[in-house]
């Protein structure tokens, strides 16, 4: 807690404890009948009234009166002056005293949610390097700052610190928290050769690195500016507040003249109708919308930022929220981008066939061979003869036994009588001593997340397009699989635009589009959709660049919590309209006819206005 | 030249109001007062840079005499 509230804080405390007793005395007592034979009697409570009054609006007082002196008529400070002093004028003192000490209490409130808020964001701007060890070239260290280190330099990075800057390691090997930029909390392992990103934090052993990238350009950098700038872009709700504030204020004080003047005028019960006036000022604040929609957006984005989600506006997430149509591009986004054992056939020599595969293709470092490698756990003797017939396979000689591992035209080759599958994917034949054995399909697998993450958008009611290079049946497969609306193959780079451009045509006005991509060859494609998603795109700057929401890591449940947490936010944000608009304008109502005693609009002021920033802090919590 | 300042802004309102202010002085390009993260951008012609960002700031204190700067 901050100086400026503890101060606020004891204020109340020590107003409340003056204001209760007095309140109880007056009601039992009354006070105005103390001094016993004189009409002058209410001189009493309104002087005691008056000093606590003071206590706790004092710094009100004198904003009001520097405020009034510029002109600020419909200042908030002002009007709560005036309703103030209006309840002093119709003998309301215990409400007068009242209604300071709930605005002032509301107000405390109000702070500190938004000094929690803002304290989670500070903890994310945690990731900020302080300091680099630079290695100059005779061995000397020096500790700088990151900002004046320059690219091809040495820094050395010691265990439990933060790494400064993007590079690539030279020395060493360790294994690095990536949390505060990913949310991932599973160390990765990094060796010699390895880029590192700055912002994560060296946990086991002294590495050195080479810088790659100035601060400026660094992830670390390029992250904290993003989150710190995000709430600069609006979103429709807040520039509907704003629109709102300004206009809701002057037209309720407007009526309270009005009501009072014409109300007086015609029924000569001035007293009643004041009190009715002074409803409408202490309502007339706008404050609880105008707080809690930013609060709202800042405390979503500042949560989703610490899980890896980066929000680039409040804008983003709403219109994120609104889209319903999701564009995907399928390598690296959809699927993993990386070959696996997909099926082997007959299932029943699925061991042997990946056995024998694994010892043709032993010394392959091609993804389709690493696949084979990884699936069959196997690893084959040294001594095997390995021929490579380009674009066919391998035989390999082991021992007696020849093994043929390719594509159909190897075996065709050899006079192995078999029959081609009509499999979709890379199919490897593989075949022993000139009798056939099976084949093994391979894939770009599908992630596993992506099940979820499309079904849950399906039901949502959003259309999803995936965008591939792929052929026909490779992109067709995908696309029955995963049962998205669409699909689109065999397309270029550039195809990809156009692709994008017919769907942005093809929508009504309204729609929005979101494109995900991974943000490596689909700048173009991620700048011209409606909101553009990037995946594990930490790495490149153009992908930050041309997206509105980056995830850190490459995994689709990000997407799927971006999706929830825009959903959630969204909903609270209206929720927080709707309440605060509709509980003001019912105690307004309420006061034309002399329904709602001033507790009640008190409670339309602070009360509301408290609801809707712990109902704000709600945003961005997804379980 | 777009220069980043920490400031002192005590509501939601006032930064609004803050910033319709700075927006109106002549000389300002563009500028957002974010009450949020405390902070304000502000974009000013280098050449003149000093002299419209006083006034600006002068324009910010009449309507909201809390509001401060830090350099």
């Amino acid at each position: 807690m901050s100086k400026k509230l503890k101060k606020r804080l004891i204020r109340i405390i020590i107003t409340a404890s003056l204001y209760l007793p007095i309140l109880i005395a007056d009601k039992i007592i009354n006070l105005s009948t103390v001094i016993p034979n004189t009409d002058l009697g209410w001189l009493l409570p309104l002087s005691i009234y008056v000093v606590i009054y003071l206590i706790i609006a004092y710094d009100i007082l004198i904003k009001a009166g520097k405020n009034i002196i510029r002109g600020q008529v419909f200042d908030e400070n002002f009007l709560m002056i005036v309703a103030t002093f209006g309840a002093f004028v119709i003998m309301e003192f215990p409400e007068a005293v009242a209604v300071m000490l709930f605005y002032q209490v509301g107000e405390f409130f109000q702070d500190l949610a938004v000094g929690k808020s803002r304290q989670s964001i500070a903890e994310l701007m945690d990731i900020r390097p302080d300091f680099a060890n630079l290695i100059h070239e005779n061995g000397e260290i020096e500790v700088t700052d990151p900002e004046l280190v320059e690219v091809g330099q040495i820094i050395r990075v010691e265990p439990g610190e933060k790494i400064p800057l993007d590079g690539t390691i030279i020395r060493g090997s360790t294994s690095i928290d990536a949390r505060a930029l990913t949310g991932e909390s599973l160390p990765v392992d990094v060796v010699e050769g390895s880029d590192v990103i700055s912002g994560t934090i060296n946990l086991s052993s002294s590495i050195d690195i080479e810088v790659k990238k100035a601060y400026q350009d660094s992830a670390v950098n390029k992250i904290l500016e993003l989150v710190e700038n995000s709430t600069n872009v609006k979103s429709k709700q807040e520039n509907f507040i704003t629109k709102f504030a300004k206009w809701y204020t002057p037209i309720v004080v407007i009526s309270a003249v009005l009501l009072i003047l014409i109300g007086s005028l015609v029924t000569k019960d001035w007293m009643n109708w004041v009190s009715r006036g002074l409803n409408f000022l202490v309502v007339s604040c706008p404050c609880a919308i105008v707080i809690s929609v930013p609060l709202s957006f800042f405390t979503s984005i500042g949560k989703a930022a610490k899980i890896g989600i980066l929000i680039k506006g409040s804008m983003y997430l709403e219109n994120f929220n609104r889209a319903k149509t999701f564009v995907f591009d399928k390598t690296g986004t959809l699927t993993k981008g990386n070959f696996a054992v997909s099926e082997v056939i007959p299932k029943y020599r699925r061991e042997e066939i990946l056995k024998y595969a694994a010892i043709c293709e032993g010394q392959s470092n091609h993804p389709i061979a690493m696949s084979i490698k990884k699936e069959a756990d196997y690893v084959a003797n040294s001594d095997v003869i390995l021929t490579n017939i380009p674009g066919e396979g391998v035989a390999a000689k082991d021992g007696k036994k020849v093994i043929l591992c390719g594509n159909a035209k190897l075996l065709s080759r050899y006079g192995v009588k078999f029959e081609e599958t009509n499999k979709v994917g890379t199919c490897v034949y593989v075949a022993i001593n000139s009798e056939y054995l099976g084949v093994i399909i391979i894939k770009d697998e599908v992630k596993e997340e992506a099940y979820d993450a499309i079904n849950y958008l399906s039901k949502e009611g959003i259309k999803t397009i995936m965008l591939s290079g792929d052929n026909e049946e490779v992109a067709k497969d995908v696309a029955d699989k995963l049962k998205l609306s669409e699909y689109h193959a065999s397309l270029l780079p550039q195809d990809k635009v156009l692709k994008l451009d017919e769907i942005l045509s093809s929508k009504k006005e309204n729609e929005l589009v979101v494109y995900v991509g991974d943000g490596i060859n689909d700048a173009p494609v991620l700048a011209r959709s409606d909101i553009g998603v990037s995946m594990g795109g930490v790495g490149s700057d153009a992908a930050i660049e041309a997206s509105d929401i980056v995830l850190i890591n490459d995994n689709l449940n990000s997407l799927l919590l971006t999706k929830k947490i825009a959903k959630k936010t969204i909903t609270i944000v209206y929720e927080n309209i709707i309440f605060a608009i509709g509980v003001k304008v019912a105690i307004l109502i309420l006061s034309i006819f002399g329904l709602a005693p001033i507790w009640l609009a008190i409670f339309g002021d602070v009360g509301v206005a408290l609801l809707c920033v712990f109902n704000a802090m709600r945003s961005g919590k997804i379980k | 030249m777009k220069k980043t300042y920490k400031i002192e802004v005590d509501c939601a309102v006032c930064a609004g109001k803050v910033q319709d202010a700075m927006s109106k002085v002549e000389g300002v390009n563009s500028v957002t007062v974010n009450f949020m993260t405390q902070k304000m951008i502000i974009d000013i012609d280098d050449e003149k840079f000093d002299e419209v960002l006083k006034k600006a700031i002068k324009a910010a204190k009449r309507v909201e005499s809390d509001f401060e700067v830090y350099f």
